[in-house]
């Protein structure tokens, strides 16, 4: 009550910004962004909640829990994590190689330029690319084959493994692009510091380099995790939209497609548990970020 | 002195592997429509498909048209906000990051449920409108970005009120004073919109229009070869609009002498 009463005190000091003309700059963004993210976005949760008769319901939830739906979320998980741990790993490494690595500057500016091109290639021409590379048909299929190896039927670029060796190649670049700051603010004293005492690459980084990165690499993972989670077209492009054991997307794509045979609030129940999952990767992301400044500024 | 180490060049061995190796597999694979022999069969097959140009045409169009929308829409809501409503800047970039929270797929399931059975699921405008909508929302995080850097690096308030001293109104000092200005940066969002827009799919396919990315796809499920050199084609094209952005920046970098 005591800060409501001095807020309002302090008002008159500063320029007059209620109800004046000014606001009016901003207004025709506000009425865009709200027709066509906000509304659309939060309509989906509120009617996630509300049955036909406009009454509270957890119904649309509880309808999650049939087993293809479970399985579905179980495989893009799984799929996510795999992809957010292989391509974060390897991300890491050439993120490293270009930034601690001391590769030649022009190297490490090709690396970053493609990362931002590759970052954003996902979608059906990756897949078909991977097609070409390890479908039935595939270049590296042939190749292998001749030396006698045969990938297939052991292997299927349709199952989960091709599926996650294709969303690697978009999640490799994402990491560089996001890790590649965390890695140039490693303060060389740091590593020199450690040097003078007598530690080892190992104890460097055991000790000192990692705990640092920890939140980064944490924070980069998570945005990797929600990036192959709300992949789409990719897997669509490979799997052929069926439906049946497959990602969580394609399922929202099918309730939206085939309309007629589906249960409305079904297809809000699954985008609600998509959105709540993003939601957590995207805030422990920004978390494990200012959790990572601390070292950065100074 | 620190040793040189072999492990990064390792490491960039072992990724540009797995960059490269994909890439060329699809351009060999592409070249190999013909039996026994290399050559672009597969690339006059794409060409000579009348459905090849239109829905190229349709994509880019929807490209052009979300571009300046989104700039419409995001260079004067920056500019007043970096000069007026300075406190309404976290505001600002709490939206346009939102698209990144909300995958493509919910975002289209989204707007379909909520403008079902209004103008924008009737008719054939209307959707247009609603796929232009939904790209300008995906290219939000990167317009926004872009605008706002470019607006940073100059000094936005200084050229205004120099602008209005010499009777410019705000319509003149948006064409001729702030766009001039943030080009270059303008531009940077505009080419990563650019390769978003002609490859993407899942909008495009789910609200039923014929672009770019659905015909692709639709050509994957009756040609073998084709679809690989229609990726090549696809990769040169992004690959192309950032070299060209490239290009536009190192020139613009340099400071211009008079």
């Amino acid at each position: 009550m005591a800060d409501l009463t001095r807020s309002a005190a302090q008002l008159p000091a500063q320029p007059r910004l209620r109800f004046s003309w000014v606001w009016l700059g901003v207004v025709p963004f506000f009425i865009f962004i709200i027709a066509f993210l906000f509304y659309p976005a939060t309509s989906i949760v509120v009617q996630t909640f509300v049955d036909p008769r406009h009454g509270l319901t957890f119904q649309n939830i509880l309808s999650l829990n049939k087993p293809f739906i479970v399985t579905s979320y179980l495989y893009t998980i799984e799929l996510s994590l795999v992809t957010a741990l292989g391509g974060g790993l390897l991300g890491f490494l050439l993120a490293y190689a270009i930034t601690i690595g001391k590769l030649p500057p022009f190297v490490r500016s090709a690396v970053l330029t493609f990362s931002g091109v590759a970052s954003n290639f996902a979608g059906i021409p990756l897949a078909f690319a991977f097609i070409a590379t390890i479908g039935q048909l595939g270049i590296v299929t042939q190749f292998l084959r001749s030396f006698g190896i045969a990938l297939y039927p052991n292997f299927s670029l349709y199952s989960f493994w091709g599926l996650s060796l294709t969303y690697i190649y978009f999640q490799i670049p994402l990491m560089v692009l996001v890790l590649a700051p965390a890695l140039d603010g490693l303060k060389r004293e740091w590593r020199e510091a450690s040097e003078n005492l007598g530690a080892t690459t190992f104890q460097y980084w055991r000790y000192i380099g990692l705990p640092i990165l920890f939140p980064s690499i944490l924070g980069a993972m998570a945005l990797l995790f929600g990036n192959a989670f709300g992949a789409h077209a990719t897997a669509f492009a490979l799997t052929g939209g069926a439906s049946q054991s497959s990602v969580v997307t394609i399922l929202i794509g099918a309730q939206l497609s085939s309309d007629a045979l589906s249960d409305p609030g079904l297809g809000n129940a699954l985008s609600f548990g998509m959105i709540v999952i993003m939601v957590i990767t995207i805030a422990l992301y920004s978390q494990m970020q200012r959790r990572a400044e601390r070292w950065m500024k100074q | 002195m620190r040793r040189l180490s072999i492990w990064p060049w390792v490491w960039l061995a072992l990724g540009s592997l797995y960059f490269l190796l994909p890439l060329a597999a699809t351009l060999q694979f592409s070249l190999q429509a013909k039996k026994g022999t290399l050559g672009f069969a597969a690339y006059a097959n794409v060409f000579k498909d009348a459905k090849f140009f239109e829905s190229f045409a349709f994509s880019f169009q929807t490209a052009l048209a979300t571009i300046l929308l989104s700039v419409v829409l995001l260079v004067p809501t920056t500019y007043w906000v970096q000069i007026r409503l300075p406190r309404l800047r976290p505001v600002i970039e709490f939206f346009t990051l939102l698209p990144i929270v909300v995958p493509a797929v919910v975002l289209v399931f989204g707007l379909a449920r909520t403008y079902n059975r209004t103008f924008f699921t009737d008719s054939r405008e209307g959707l247009w409108f609603l796929l232009v909508g939904a790209y300008v929302v995906l290219s939000f995080p990167y317009m926004y970005r872009a605008i706002d850097t470019g607006l940073r690096s100059v000094n936005v308030l200084v050229l205004t009120e120099a602008a209005q001293s010499l009777g410019a109104n705000w319509l003149t000092i948006m064409t001729q004073v702030i766009l001039p200005n943030i080009v270059v940066a303008l531009l940077s969002g505009a080419f990563v919109t650019f390769a978003i827009v002609m490859g993407e799919f899942t909008i495009a396919s789910l609200l039923a229009q014929p672009a770019f990315g659905p015909y692709m796809n639709l050509l994957s499920s009756s040609k073998v070869y084709e679809p690989s050199a229609l990726a090549v084609v696809s990769f040169l094209l992004t690959w192309g609009s950032i070299a060209l952005f490239q290009g536009l920046s190192r020139n613009a970098g340099t400071p211009r002498v008079r």
